[in-house]
């Protein structure tokens, strides 16, 4: 296709007198007209001359991170934790590829970050010049955009975009690639008000509210409904979690949600009945699975929710509310979608719901709670207790005990850990909660720990993890050690790959290729080398004093929990089985081949 | 029991898949063609023609022409999936909207003496395809119309000479007087 170059700073109005800048300065003065005070990045020299406008000023705090891949996590980190839009500022070819899974999990999970590269100059481009990589074709398939700038007269402006585009609809990672010598060049600045709406990109936020009035309507027959909030509702903001517990209280409805959702709704509240899907509990998946009808806010039927597809929630009628139209009947047929945003869609149905005074049948809602009940009665996530060794989900419950009246925020790893912590430590506020749900990146929770601790100063932040997974970027405690952030690292060490390892018990035959956690190191004497406080527990006896040794430190902590070896996580809906089909705690001693078919085991 | 039904084993179901012509406007800014295919290559999409011009110079708008088979609800992901994209204007499935003029160009080189080039002229005059190119062993035909009218004519030339194809990909509009969205 013809590239016609777009011409200088098109549509934006020039105005007369307009400031005259280069190309680095700009990026510094968009920075600060967005409202961003913290930049996570790593220099290089595509980038000099960006660096070279940060040297000495005082407005933007630049977090040097040990790979670019922690300045992705920590802006995640920081943006799902702040509401904000996370900015990560990285050099040309390794920079912008050591930045891709970062970028690819921000894309998965709906994380706003805006992300500039460094490019080699302009005349340069396409020669394989040094360090040079085709930066926007690598990352256009793991952002929600990108662009290469190729005149200064159009990088204030792009950048403008890059943060609307970014924070607007669903949310997602935006890449701007900078050529050195677009740094260089004087252009005139375009400030943000004077950037014209977007020509194409203007996601409906504002429900149909035919559409509101239909879903309001099938709530009100509803005998057996049951509301799956998802991730949607925390991006949104707090304000949607407000209105959403605001709507359960009216309604009287159950409440369960995503791995991505959690906080949204207190998990000590009377309608809570804890996450659902494939680590979710007994009575999340069977009331998800009896539903007459599901009321589906800002969640997106992942696979790890539906299982098998042609037995989930066959008898429901379904409402989606959801502000991305691709979301609607991609894997689920539903009966109600509603576009829009969720603050929005949920302030229209509390509206609704008051002004035309709705209820549900009261007796059919008590006995589908009786039902519940039932369900809660097989306390899903109970374990063995033991008082010799320290059981993963002891540890967490006792880390939320010593934490909950804390301003807490816990990030995890990927693994079992993260799993326990998603169902052992009760959430009740939105944005508490920062774990990679849709790419599931070990390697995640230290870098967004670091992350949260600059957009929370004061609070707690704690990384539950794994001794696989925390190894992945561990080189991050350098970062919490040179900006005194008092992250606290809790490993649940269980010497194994943990969910690899189950995965193998189960589903092939307890072969253990490559799932044990060789010569590890020592993580106290890791803890000590980067100046941090190591502790070691592996006394049950001892847990709480150790935790609470962890919270009063005021520099970062690593803490080696050592727990039981080969703990499995349950409940677990395995592949390709229906959510009335769960492996539950007390099936230890099940036939293998009785729950996984080959067919199941093909699947992830 | 059934086999498990998942994203990822889901069984190719025999349902009925058709044909779709989508009409998508875009910003003409580079790199939005590789957005447009990438979508299809990243997400199994197939695309059986494409063809990409700038329509409006002074607005830098492009009209992508893309033909692409699925079931219902594939089509249904492939439109959103395209409007998604940030520089996407609008997307419109023709076929879904009825009434759209579909048309291809194609030249179709044919190599014969005597009695098959004599063959090749009179088809060609019945297809109404323009001899744009001649020497004393070949012809070179220019044919618009239906994809299946050059699938039809191709096939027509192949035992008589057919050496090669060059095809446009179809361009299509709406019939009538408004403007696509
Ligand atoms: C080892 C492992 C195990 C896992 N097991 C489970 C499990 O047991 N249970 C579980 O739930 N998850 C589990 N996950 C996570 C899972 O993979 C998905 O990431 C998660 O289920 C998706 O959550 P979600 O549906 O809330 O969607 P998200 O990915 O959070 O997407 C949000 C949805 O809301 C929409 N949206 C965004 N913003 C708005 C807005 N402002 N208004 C309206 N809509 C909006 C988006 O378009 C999107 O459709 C696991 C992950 C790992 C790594
Ligand atoms: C980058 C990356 N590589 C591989 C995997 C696959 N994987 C998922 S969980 C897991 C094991 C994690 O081990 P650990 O951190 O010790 O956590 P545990 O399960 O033992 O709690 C692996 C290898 C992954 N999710 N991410
Ligand atoms: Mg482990």
């Amino acid at each position: 296709m013809s590239a016609s170059p777009i011409p200088a700073a098109q549509g934006a109005k020039q105005v007369t007198g307009a400031p005259q800048m280069t190309g680095a300065q700009m990026v510094l003065q968009v920075l600060r007209e967005q409202g961003v005070t913290t930049l996570f990045g790593y220099p290089g020299g595509a980038v000099l001359p960006i660096y070279d406008q940060l040297y000495g000023q005082g407005d933007i705090r630049h977090v040097l991170v040990r790979h670019e891949q922690g300045a992705a996590h920590a802006a995640e980190g920081y943006a799902r934790s702040s509401g904000k839009v996370g900015v990560l500022l990285v050099t040309s070819g390794p920079g912008a590829t050591n930045a891709v899974t970062g970028l690819t999990d921000a894309l998965l999970d709906s994380i706003p970050l805006v992300c500039i590269t460094g490019q080699v100059p302009s005349h340069l481009i396409g020669s394989d010049a040094f360090q040079e990589c085709d930066t926007v074709g690598i990352t256009r398939h793991c952002t929600k955009h990108n662009y290469l700038v190729r005149s200064v007269e159009d990088l204030a402006r792009t950048l403008h975009e890059a943060f609307y585009v970014a924070a607007s609809g669903r949310p997602g990672p935006v890449v701007v690639d900078i050529p050195k010598d677009v740094q260089f060049a004087r252009g005139t600045y375009v400030t943000k008000r004077s950037v014209p709406e977007h020509k194409t990109y203007r996601p409906r936020v504002e429900p149909e509210i035919a559409r509101v009035e239909q879903a309001v309507a099938l709530m009100a027959q509803a005998r057996r409904p049951v509301f799956y909030t998802g991730g949607g509702v925390i991006n949104s903001g707090p304000e949607a979690s407000k209105l959403l517990r605001e709507l359960v209280q009216l309604t009287g409805f159950p409440i369960t949600s995503t791995l991505m959702g959690l906080g949204s709704y207190p998990a000590s509240g009377p309608a809570w009945l804890g996450m659902l899907g494939m680590h979710g509990t007994y009575e999340a998946n069977h009331a998800m699975h009896d539903c007459d009808v599901m009321i589906n806010i800002g969640a997106r039927f992942d696979d790890r929710i539906t299982g098998r597809l042609d037995a989930f929630s066959p008898d429901s009628a379904k409402i989606h509310v959801d502000i991305d139209p691709t979301s609607i009947n991609k894997t689920v047929r539903v009966a109600v979608p509603v576009i829009g945003d969720c603050t929005e869609v949920l302030r229209a149905m509390l509206d609704l719901w008051k002004a035309r005074d709705l209820k549900a049948d009261a007796s059919a809602l008590a006995e589908w709670w009786r039902a519940i009940d039932k369900w809660r009665g097989r306390k899903s996530l109970s374990f063995r207790p033991s008082t010799e060794v320290i059981k993963p989900q002891h540890a967490v419950r006792r880390l939320h005990a010593l934490t909950k009246h804390r301003e807490t925020y816990i990030t995890t790893e990927v693994g079992q850990h993260q799993m326990w912590a998603a169902q052992h430590y009760d959430f009740e506020e939105p944005n508490r909660w920062m774990t990679s749900g849709g790419l599931g990146t070990m390697g995640y929770g230290l870098p967004a720990a670091i992350g949260t601790q600059m957009a929370h100063p004061d609070a707690l932040v704690i990384d539950i993890a794994g001794e696989g997974s925390i190894l992945m970027n561990m080189q991050e405690m350098s970062t919490a050690l040179q900006y005194r952030l008092p992250v606290k690292v809790f490993i649940l060490n269980n010497e194994y790959l943990g969910m690899v390892r189950q995965w193998q018990e189960l589903l092939h035959g307890k072969r253990y290729s490559e799932s044990y956690s060789h010569s590890l190191p020592d993580f106290v004497k890791l803890a000590d080398a980067y100046g941090a406080l190591g502790l070691r527990v592996s006394d049950p006896a001892d847990l709480d004093a150790t935790i609470q040794a962890m919270i009063d430190e005021p520099r970062a902590v690593i803490v080696d929990c050592v727990v039981s070896k080969e703990e499995n996580c349950y409940p677990m809906i395995p592949s390709g089985k229906a959510h009335n089909e769960m492996l539950m705690p007390d099936d230890w001693d099940v036939d293998l081949d009785r729950v996984v078919d080959a067919k199941g085991r093909e699947l992830v | 029991m059934n086999a498990p039904l998942s994203p990822y084993t889901a069984p190719p179901t025999p349902r009925p898949v058709s044909s779709h012509t989508l009409s998508v406007l875009v910003d003409n800014e580079p790199g939005v063609l590789a957005r447009v295919v990438g979508m299809f290559s990243g997400r199994g999409y197939n695309i059986a023609s494409l063809t990409v011009a700038e329509v409006a110079h002074a607005d830098h708008v492009s009209r992508i022409t893309i033909v692409t088979a699925g079931t219902p609800e594939e089509i249904e992901q492939v439109t959103l999936q395209l409007d998604r994209l940030v520089p996407v204007h609008s997307v419109t499935d023709l076929t879904l909207r009825g009434e759209a003029v579909e048309r291809e160009l194609a030249m179709i080189k044919v190599a014969g003496r005597g009695e098959d080039r004599q063959e090749a002229l009179r088809l060609a005059e019945a297809f109404r395809a323009r001899v744009v190119d001649a020497s004393t062993a070949s012809f070179v035909f220019e044919l618009t119309g239906a994809a299946s009218k050059i699938d039809h004519f191709v096939e027509l030339m192949r035992p008589i000479g057919l050496v090669e194809v060059s095809r446009t990909g179809v361009a299509a509009i709406a019939r009538g007087p408004e403007k696509t969205p």
